[in-house]
């Protein structure tokens, strides 16, 4: 039987907010554990919340990003259940009414382009952590991260692979970075993702009995995670058995995924609004103040980097995927007047090969996009050839200079005079009769050999293109 | 001094006829000898009232006292103070002293006001006799046999008892009306969102409101003064210019229009009461007010949405009292469920878990729109009531309570006939109007009588006027028990 699978993806997006989203503690990771935990945050008697506006604005902002409704007004709600790290037995988060409805993002699988559609997102709370180790059979409670910010951003189920799952992933990542609502960093748990997984034969058009796998913090095991999930929920089927709805934990160093609970222990959280909270009301004002400062989105600089630059779709899209990146191609575009694939193929080539093997961000790279535009237009003048370009990149990135200087310096400047060139030829032609012999006997390969001395012996300045069309000239005389 | 007013004790002040650690001392005094009989207090802390009594003498002898600045009262035991141990009448906060201070404790504090220990009340403010409380019932001083009334039953007990002059309480169904009544002081419950609710251990968030409780109505509009005003660390209190509550106490009445809802004067209200109010009315007449019938038709509702609503919130507020943080935890427990479930059943009292249940009930999966969804359409209509009736009448009347004071024990047993007692005062919970209980006489058996006065939104300085320009005329609030 053919298989079809449909995923949905819930991910939680901690706000990048100074203090929390009832009170005023503040957010910052790895403080002492309950240091950040005031009044209100362990739920001492007597304590109200007070909505915090700036995680509002943020909410707003990703509305207005993916073309979804921001909802003039919304409700906080209680969801009900004990637990020690939620310190007022409830959490105030959003349920009948969401600030955010709806809206699109696109995502890129190869080649092709897939518009995901969301069903919504919602502000609540995070709750704080259990430590169950060092305790000697006691568990350890950490307040710190109790009340951080949330927004809960929820998919419809539209992606068909785990390849779309984790595309999707991505693109929501850079997105809320791009949009300085996150910070991003997936290690201390500011962007966790759960996906919703259920498998269907081929043509059916009613949905299967899905799982949820919770605990995947990178996108591969993203990917690994649904990959193993629809692998047993298949089997599991065409075993005779039945998938039961549950919630699933991924165990990245079995690479599987395991029961956590199942929908009969499912909790019954009594949502209600919560009455020490009014309706949020978003005002218009408000809506077009977020809509005047939102930057370019990656979407828009994609399209545009396409037209404007003549890029293909798979540049466009990596160089979109991050503002910095972004920022880089087109300082050094704009400084070198064009050649925008040139620019492309360095800044995903040489330069992101450079600050992944020193693990830097583009912010750090000790090349600024004047200088790459620099050492281009040595290109584009054909005074250097790619491949010494390279070495002279090498040598800026180790703090040598500009291009120019470098290039000055090390006499690497192209040679393109047709009759230094020619002397080189005969030079090369007279001490290598042998390859002649095989060229001339119809050995094709003996005519690239033959550049290759050539270029040896002119130390790589030689116009590779010049000495390619000498060489024929005088074989072929 | 004994029987003096706020007012009074203000004038003795500024005249320097009084220091604040005398006043503070010669209630102590008065609060150590009556409280192991009445148990209005719960946690007396002499040392730290006197050393506030002396703070506020010093700011006097610096020339920056306020009004009442030097003057003692005592806070329900459902506000948090800073330093004091402050347990809403639970056992699961036997052990609970606040590192904060509620709004309204600061803002007293600010205006220089004594505080002379923690009032007793139901737990968590939940009942109307003051039976319920962990710290032993409170007797009404105008008959041990007696309820004060509750949910703030300490707060009456001891204005009535002077042990304080004033007293700060709260009222979420009925809680400064019915225990004012009960004990023939005067109390008002505020416009919902005008009292700050920051500190004020949440019973029901949505009807909780603090407000002040004295022997007069200018009193109460003085200590109101101080209670309320916008607070930005409570995101249901209203933001509103501050207003001064004693602006109409000498607005004369003539051309007042006082409604009379049939509901309230139906079956099941005792007749001396009925009697009692019906006298003040007429009194009223006298200062030229006119009487209107008007029609409350779903007060007969009040009693059950009430009882869906409020549980429901309380089923939620209550839930951080769980022995993780603080408060009573059990000794022994086997795990985790059996240290929530050991230290909440020995925590709570009776009624408190009664409301629990019914609140997880009406919240739950299935019954949520049938119970709570309902009860808030039900409550809106209730609302709507009232403002149909403030179309033709300024103010309601009626009986704060279907009887005087009834005994204690008599309906401990009975849940259902004690909800009853709540039914004039729950409406105006529900619609979040002010409303308030002033004295109006007294049974054959010597127990007190409240009038209810009801008004529309903001408007309690006419309220506590024309409250105040009754208090001239008779002399029903400046009766004290014998003790």
């Amino acid at each position: 039987m053919q298989w079809e699978v449909v995923i949905g993806l819930e991910v939680h997006v901690q706000l990048n907010t100074k203090s929390k989203i009832f009170s005023g503690s503040s957010t910052a990771f790895g403080a002492a554990p309950n240091a950040q935990a005031n009044a209100f945050d362990i739920a001492l008697p007597g304590v109200l919340p007070v909505l915090n506006r700036e995680a509002v604005e943020k909410a707003i902002r990703f509305g207005l990003a993916i073309g979804a409704k921001v909802n003039r007004t919304s409700i906080f709600a209680r969801k009900n259940y004990f637990y020690p790290d939620l310190p007022k037995g409830y959490q105030i988060s959003q349920f009948e009414l969401p600030i955010v409805e709806g809206g699109t993002l696109a995502i890129q699988v190869g080649d092709q382009e897939k518009v995901v559609e969301l069903t919504r997102a919602h502000l609540e709370e995070d709750a704080g952590k259990s430590l169950h180790e060092d305790f000697h059979g006691m568990s350890g409670i950490d307040l710190n991260r109790a009340g951080t910010p949330l927004l809960e951003i929820v998919s419809e189920p539209v992606m068909r692979s785990s390849a779309e799952a984790s595309a999707y992933g991505k693109a929501l990542h850079s997105l809320v970075t791009w949009l300085d609502m996150c910070d991003g960093n997936m290690q201390e748990g500011s962007f966790r993702m759960d996906a919703n997984v259920s498998v269907r034969p081929k043509g059916e058009t009613k949905l299967g009995t899905r799982c949820e796998v919770k605990n995947v913090n990178s996108f591969k095991f993203l990917e690994k995670a649904i990959d193993f999930e629809v692998r047993r929920q298949i089997e599991l089927i065409e075993d005779g058995g039945k998938v039961v709805q549950e919630t699933r934990l991924y165990d990245p160093d079995r690479d599987e995924t395991r029961s956590m609970r199942s929908k009969e222990d499912a909790h019954d959280y009594r949502y209600f609004p919560d009455p020490d909270l009014l309706p949020l009301q978003v005002s218009e004002a408000w809506i077009e103040r977020v809509q005047a400062g939102l930057p370019e989105l990656p979407q828009a600089l994609k399209t545009r980097f396409m037209a404007d630059y003549a890029l293909p779709l798979a540049d466009a899209s990596q160089l979109s995927g991050n503002k910095a990146v972004a920022s880089f191609f087109e300082t050094a575009v704009k400084t070198l007047g064009g050649e925008g694939k040139l620019v492309a193929n360095w800044v995903l080539g040489e330069v992101m090969a450079q600050l992944n093997r020193e693990e830097k961000s583009i912010d750090a790279s000790p090349v600024t996009p004047q200088q790459l535009a620099g050492l281009l237009k040595r290109i584009s003048d054909n005074t250097i050839s790619s491949k010494i370009a390279k070495d002279v990149f090498a040598a800026m990135w180790a703090g040598e200079g500009e291009a120019d200087a470098i290039i000055d310096a090390k006499g690497l400047k192209q040679i393109t005079d047709t009759g230094a060139i020619e002397a080189v030829i005969e030079d090369v032609l007279a001490n290598n009769a042998a390859m002649v012999a095989e060229y001339k006997a119809g050995k094709e390969k003996a005519f690239n050999a033959l550049v290759g001395q050539c270029m040896k012996a002119s130390k790589g300045k030689a116009n590779p293109a010049q000495v390619n069309a000498l060489l024929k000239q005088k074989l072929d005389a | 001094m004994q029987n003096a007013t706020l007012k009074q004790l203000a004038e003795a002040l500024a005249s320097k006829a009084a220091s604040s650690e005398e006043l503070a001392q010669d209630y102590l005094t008065r609060i150590n000898a009556l409280n192991p009989d009445l148990n209005a207090f719960i946690t007396i802390d002499a040392d730290k009232s006197l050393n506030e009594a002396r703070a506020a003498d010093a700011r006097r002898a610096q020339g920056q006292a306020g009004l009442l600045t030097g003057v003692p009262l005592a806070h329900k035991d459902i506000f948090v103070a800073e330093g004091w141990r402050s347990t809403c009448g639970s056992k699961i906060l036997s052990n609970f002293v606040s590192p904060y201070d509620a709004t309204v404790v600061a803002r007293c504090k600010t205006a220089g006001l004594v505080n002379l220990g923690k009032l007793n009340c139901d737990e968590f403010a939940m009942g109307s006799s003051n039976e319920n409380s962990a710290y032993g019932v409170v007797k009404n001083p105008w008959d041990r046999l007696a309820v004060p009334g509750g949910s703030s039953g300490g707060s009456a007990a001891a204005v009535a008892a002077r042990m304080v002059p004033a007293a700060t309480g709260t009222d979420t169904g009925g809680s400064i009306r019915q225990p004012a009544s009960f004990c023939g002081i005067t109390g008002i419950k505020p416009t919902y969102g005008i009292v700050s609710r920051y500190g004020m251990v949440a019973y029901a968030s949505s009807f909780d409101q603090g407000g002040p409780m004295a022997q007069t109505a200018e009193d109460c509009a003085l200590l109101l003064n101080v209670m309320a005003g916008f607070d930005e660390l409570d995101s249901t209190s209203l933001e509103r210019a501050p207003e001064d509550y004693t602006r109409e106490l000498d607005t004369p009445l003539a051309g007042l229009r006082i409604g009379l809802p049939k509901e309230y004067f139906a079956e099941g209200l005792d007749g001396e009461v009925a009697a009692a109010v019906l006298a003040a009315v007429e009194e009223y007449k006298k200062l030229g007010a006119t009487v209107v019938d008007v029609s409350l038709p779903r007060t007969r509702m009040a009693i059950p949405t009430y009882y869906i609503l409020a549980p429901a919130e309380a089923s939620s507020n209550l839930s951080r009292f769980d022995g993780v943080r603080y408060g009573h935890r059990a000794a022994e427990y086997t795990d985790l469920n059996d240290m929530y479930e050991k230290s909440r059943s020995e925590g709570f009292g009776e009624e408190v878990k009664r409301r629990i249940l019914t609140g997880a009930y009406v919240l739950s999966h299935g019954y949520y729109d049938a119970y709570y969804l309902k009860a808030q359409k039900v409550r809106r209509l209730i609302a709507e009531d009232f403002q149909r009736a403030f179309e033709v009448c300024d103010v309601i009347m009626g009986p704060a309570a279907p009887t005087a004071a009834f005994d204690l024990g008599s309906r401990a047993s009975d849940p259902l006939q004690m909800y009853l007692e709540d039914v004039y005062t729950l409406s105006p919970n529900l619609a979040g109007l002010p409303a308030m209980s002033v004295p109006a006489g007294f049974t054959r058996t010597g127990r007190p009588i409240g009038l209810q006065v009801v008004g529309n939104y903001f408007s309690e300085a006419k309220m506590l006027g024309l409250a105040h320009q009754y208090q001239q005329v008779t002399n029903w609030h400046q009766q004290a028990p014998v003790l």
